[in-house]
């Protein structure tokens, strides 16, 4: 575990990306992980030709559920929603990098559980718990 | 006759075998988070087993001889609890655990005695487990519920109390706090609220594992308390309350051997405190926590209180000793208003990181929000790192947190 809070990680943790929030979403979700308070918001603005033109997120918590998300907002703009509502948890664990423990691991895809919220205008199962 | 042990920290750690064992990373284990549960004994563990071995038989019918040992035996706990704390037997009623205990008091006492307009008083350092059935009692019946307030290092404030407590009928507040360690003037709590005819229940949860506490002597009309946070099993608790007022109360729980006689169309219940202990009871649990009472009255209360006010002096200095790389301790920072819990936040990581960095040092502290959220929100915590403390630790143990911590500092660079 203490391999996991590499530079990268706490770069991200420190100076997250898109962070912030939209004035006019087109998407919006916003969660918290009951484990540990971890809270998440995430805004999406799609254009006219379906397509994520912008993404912020916002939020509270430990590295691993901010750097995860910030790590995916960079990889969201130009997908559908539709895309995004497929998102598997693959995608954390290839952004992260190294094994999580299985406690943290709500935490890691707290951001793409409220990401894929946003998605489909309901809440999302958590991802790393789909079949 | 229990005899009388002198002791510290290093040399009980022979008596729990979970002390001993390494972790997965061949560390020692240090574990710092007995205000969530505490560990066990092998005399408690040995209890357990010899039930299950020896005499494991339903209490309160069968009238074979191992029935009957196992009927003495939980009677006997039954004793044991109410010898520890002060009280009579008949006074103590077995539950699950302390939320268990609050919530029968909840329902069976606060259903009929709470009415629309009534005010229930708690305070703002509450567990969930004594804030949420309140909450509930008070939408269910048009009540309202009312806060004793705290101030920033998490003393209750009473200077207003008087005023508070017009028009109320039931105080409910903790007597330790588990996420500050506050010790909680319930005594002077308890006299004010008398004083206007409101009926009070304490959560001792994180008192009774720490502290002698007399329940006859505070005079609380209701007291809640948890095993396993006191070297017992879990899954056993109790609720002690005053003969008079648990007469009166309905039954929590409907089914056998709480009842008197039965009948298709009517039903009797049984005595005090049985009609409170619906279905088989966690029969070895109970016989635990005796086998665990013994065990503390042994070390004997002032002194496990006397070693815990050590281990939060010297734990307020070492951690001191990080504050000018930005460490921030919570609470009363005072060992003689506190037992048991101290916690804290280091510069900008996270709890949960700093419990995830110290797990790999086989250091098990809590992080979080430690099931008192409102609390939490109020003092603008996302969340807090928690170190707990019991028989079973020493300054080797706080040495290890404060290493442990400084290596989460070299990881993330503060």
């Amino acid at each position: 575990m203490d391999d996991f809070y590499r530079d990268y990680i706490l770069e991200h943790y420190r100076n997250p990306h898109n962070f912030g929030k939209l004035d006019a979403p087109t998407a919006t979700a916003e969660q918290t992980n009951p484990l540990c308070g971890d809270r998440i918001r995430m805004d999406l603005l799609v254009g006219d030709d379906g397509l994520v033109a912008d993404v912020r997120f916002s939020g509270k918590g430990c590295a691993i559920s901010q750097a995860s998300a910030s790590m995916l907002t960079d990889e969201i703009r130009g997908k559908t929603l539709e895309e995004v509502a497929r998102l598997g948890k693959d995608v954390i664990l290839e952004n992260v990098g190294i094994g999580i423990s299985p406690t943290r691991m709500k935490c890691a895809m707290l951001g793409l559980r409220v990401l894929k919220s946003a998605a489909i205008g309901s809440i999302a199962s958590w991802p790393d718990e789909d079949a | 006759m229990i005899e009388t042990r002198t002791f510290n920290g290093t040399t009980l750690r022979k008596d729990f075998p979970i002390l001993a064992q390494p972790t997965s990373r061949g560390k020692r284990l240090v574990y710092l988070d007995s205000a969530a549960t505490s560990q066990k004994p092998q005399a408690v563990i040995d209890t357990l087993d010899r039930y299950y071995r020896e005499y494991n038989a339903n209490i309160h019918r069968g009238v074979y001889e191992i029935a009957a040992r196992a009927t003495d035996a939980y009677e006997h706990a039954r004793a044991t609890v109410a010898t520890f704390l002060g009280v009579h037997s008949r006074d103590v009623v077995f539950t699950r655990n302390a939320t268990e205990a609050i919530n029968l008091v909840a329902y069976s006492w606060g259903n009929r005695n709470i009415g629309s307009g009534d005010v229930v008083l708690i305070s703002e350092l509450e567990h969930h487990s004594n804030l949420v059935p309140w909450l509930r009692l008070c939408e269910r019946k048009g009540a309202t519920l009312r806060y004793i307030p705290v101030d920033a290092n998490g003393r209750l404030l009473l200077d207003d109390l008087d005023e508070r407590l017009r028009g109320v009928k039931l105080v409910a507040v903790t007597h330790v706090s588990n996420t500050l360690g506050t010790i909680n003037p319930v005594e002077e709590i308890i006299r004010r609220a008398h004083a206007v005819g409101a009926f009070v229940l304490i959560d001792g949860a994180q008192a009774v594992p720490h502290l002698a506490v007399n329940i006859a002597e505070l005079d609380a009309d209701f007291y809640a308390f948890s095993g396993h946070k006191m070297l017992g099993p879990t899954g056993i608790g109790a609720l002690i309350a005053t003969h008079a007022i648990l007469e009166e109360m309905d039954p929590f729980l409907y089914g056998g051997d709480m009842i008197g006689t039965v009948g298709y169309h009517s039903v009797s219940f049984n005595d005090v405190p049985y009609k409170f202990e619906a279905g088989t009871a966690s029969i070895a649990d109970a016989i635990g926590l005796g086998t665990a009472i013994d065990y503390l009255t042994a070390l004997g209360m002032d002194a496990v209180a006397a070693h815990e006010r050590d281990l939060s002096a010297y734990a307020l200095t070492r951690l001191a000793e990080l504050e000018p790389r930005g460490l921030a301790i919570y609470g009363p920072r005072d060992p003689a208003t506190m037992c048991g819990a101290i916690s804290f936040n280091f510069a900008d990581v996270h709890a949960h990181d700093l419990a995830s960095i110290l797990d790999t040092q086989g250091i098990c502290i809590r992080a979080g929000h430690h099931c008192t959220m409102p609390l939490m929100e109020k003092m603008g915590w996302s969340a807090t790192a928690r170190a707990s403390f019991y028989v079973y630790n020493d300054h080797d143990d706080i040495d290890a947190l404060i290493d442990g911590l400084k290596t989460a500092a070299t990881i993330f660079k503060v």
